[in-house]
């Protein structure tokens, strides 16, 4: 207990950092909201193509989809908000040997490395994402039941509970092969699958997104939800897959981490 | 720094280049899988196209173009912008600078060595295709190929030429991070990567015609599809090899003006 109590002071310190950061680029928010706009832009383009092409695709309509994109963008702005800015930084500590000091420090490691920093202008994606939802159930003319958004918050939960251990995941990789300033680039462009329903995916792809990288729980359950289409056992099973996705993380954390050498050894 | 100099240390720096490219294979494959967006997209489409053709595309030609657009963007990717912005910052270019050849030319072969290692993902890629698809994914003819050859270097010009233009940026701006996000953004909607750009509606098809972007990606997976007859397809290149030609001089002027900005720290 005084432990947890320890850290979340821990998590408060770092938090008010990399506000403090952020509050002195201030012209930062709205470049941010610029370029999120652009790509919340780039996660349209493709849908207004394909559903001018076909009125429902795999069952999904247009509407329907773009609730899907709307937890796309909502989770990116997770991601490139809390997530990212400290896997750079890590990448960083490992390729310059300057890990050592964070693992002297009296606290642990994966905690210290993935509250390093923190990017609050990027969460602009998250009011985007809500602008989505917002429009797209306008144009459906109804709106969500309470159990649904209740369902649906949860899932957001157990989404940020996969995505960190994925990045927890690319990180273990960085002790391997070590010049890998890219492996940004490949944790969002895993990600970017996330963006369509995950029914349009068949056989061994179907398969591997929501098993191994499981992008099907993060946006399509959530959309799933708000929709009133979520089966309660799919509810369940997203919670307990979240939690054993978590758990092989962090062992292969625990893993890589016994095999970093630092720099002068 | 002369042209003959500069060619007498081309074979060099293309060993060079060649032999880091080897060194740091594991960095090309995270590449190749944070480019695996074609296939993606290939997934999606494929289920549009199990509910009918889409255009002249069904299921097969979805696989030969997709297939096609990872190949293609394997070949002419660059990340030059990065690398000159990241050494702008740190000052590190000073050092290029020092060196008696041509900066652009030693980005230039740095990119090209790496082609013969991703050729090496890409043939097994384009096996697969001409497995899946038939003899309508690769081109059909020698003068097809050709074309195809043309395209591609077009298309890996343009690409290498904006990026420089992006770089460069960042001599004058503090930071041109968001511009190359801007400019991903772009390229990812209008060049034919995502989509087919014969699925934009009239009007933007013109505009997506005029810009630089469908060059890069587009026109050689088109070519090498052979979604054009040669009247056709020539009309197009020599449309590329203006972009190729406007973007030259432009990012050299920048590249220049830009340079003469550049002061590194203690320098």
């Amino acid at each position: 207990m005084v432990n947890a109590k320890r850290y979340l002071r821990l998590l408060g310190v770092q938090l008010k950092a990399s506000g403090l950061l952020a509050l002195q680029y201030r012209a930062d928010f709205l470049a941010e909201g610029l370029t999120s706009l652009a790509w919340t832009f780039t996660a349209l383009a493709p849908l207004f193509v394909v559903f001018g092409a076909r009125p429902t695709i795999e069952g999904w309509t247009f509407q329907e989809s773009l609730l899907v994109v709307g937890w796309f963008t909502l989770l990116q702005g997770v991601l490139e908000g809390a997530i990212s800015p400290s896997l750079t930084g890590m990448v960083e500590h490992i390729r310059k040997g300057t890990l050592d000091f964070v693992l002297l420090k009296p606290a642990d490691a994966q905690f210290l490395v993935s509250t390093q920093r923190f990017l609050p202008w990027r969460a602009v994606n998250v009011l985007s994402g809500v602008a989505l939802f917002v429009y797209a159930f306008m144009s459906l003319g109804r709106w969500p039941s309470v159990p649904g958004i209740l369902a649906s918050l949860v899932l957001l939960g157990t989404s940020m509970l996969i995505l960190y251990s994925l990045w927890i995941l690319v990180v273990s990789a960085a002790f391997f092969v070590v010049k890998v300033d890219n492996l940004t680039y490949l944790f969002t462009s895993i990600f970017d699958a996330a963006r369509w329903p995950s029914s349009v995916f068949r056989g061994t792809l179907s398969w591997v997104f929501t098993f191994i990288i499981p992008l099907a729980l993060m946006t399509t359950f959530p959309a799933l939800a708000l929709l009133g289409r979520l089966p309660w056992t799919w509810l369940v099973g997203a919670v307990v897959g979240a939690v054993a996705f978590a758990s092989i993380a962090r062992r292969v954390w625990l893993l890589s981490i016994r095999h970093y050498t630092s720099a002068s050894s | 720094m002369s042209l003959r100099t500069s060619l007498r240390a081309l074979p060099t720096l293309l060993r060079i280049g060649f032999s880091e490219a080897v060194a740091y294979r594991a960095e090309m494959v995270v590449w190749v899988l944070a480019t695996t967006m074609p296939l993606i997209m290939l997934a999606l489409w494929s289920a549009v196209a199990r509910g009918g053709d889409v255009g002249r595309f069904g299921q097969a030609e979805f696989t030969g173009y997709f297939l096609a657009a990872f190949c293609v963007r394997q070949l002419t990717s660059s990340w030059v912008a990065w690398m000159l912005s990241y050494e702008v910052k740190q000052g590190t270019l000073a050092m290029r600078l020092l060196r008696p050849i041509s900066p652009l030319l030693s980005y230039a072969t740095e990119v090209l060595a790496g082609i013969p290692l991703r050729v090496a993902v890409v043939l097994p890629v384009l096996g697969i295709s001409v497995w899946a698809v038939g003899g309508r994914a690769v081109p059909a003819s020698l003068g097809g190929w050709g074309l195809f050859a043309l395209g591609i270097t077009g298309g890996w010009l343009i690409t290498f030429y904006l990026n420089v233009m992006l770089g460069a940026l960042s001599l004058y701006l503090e930071s041109s991070q968001k511009l190359m996000e801007i400019y991903m953004v772009l390229f990812f909607v209008c060049s034919g990567y995502m989509f087919p750009v014969e699925f934009f509606p009239p009007g933007l098809r013109a505009v997506m015609d005029a810009l630089p972007f469908r060059y890069q990606m587009g026109l050689p997976v088109e070519l090498m599809t052979g979604a054009h007859a040669p009247a056709e397809a020539w009309g197009l290149l020599a449309k590329q090899w203006a972009w190729v030609a406007g973007l030259g001089v432009g990012a050299t002027l920048l590249w220049r003006r830009g340079l003469a900005r550049f002061a590194a720290f203690g320098g």
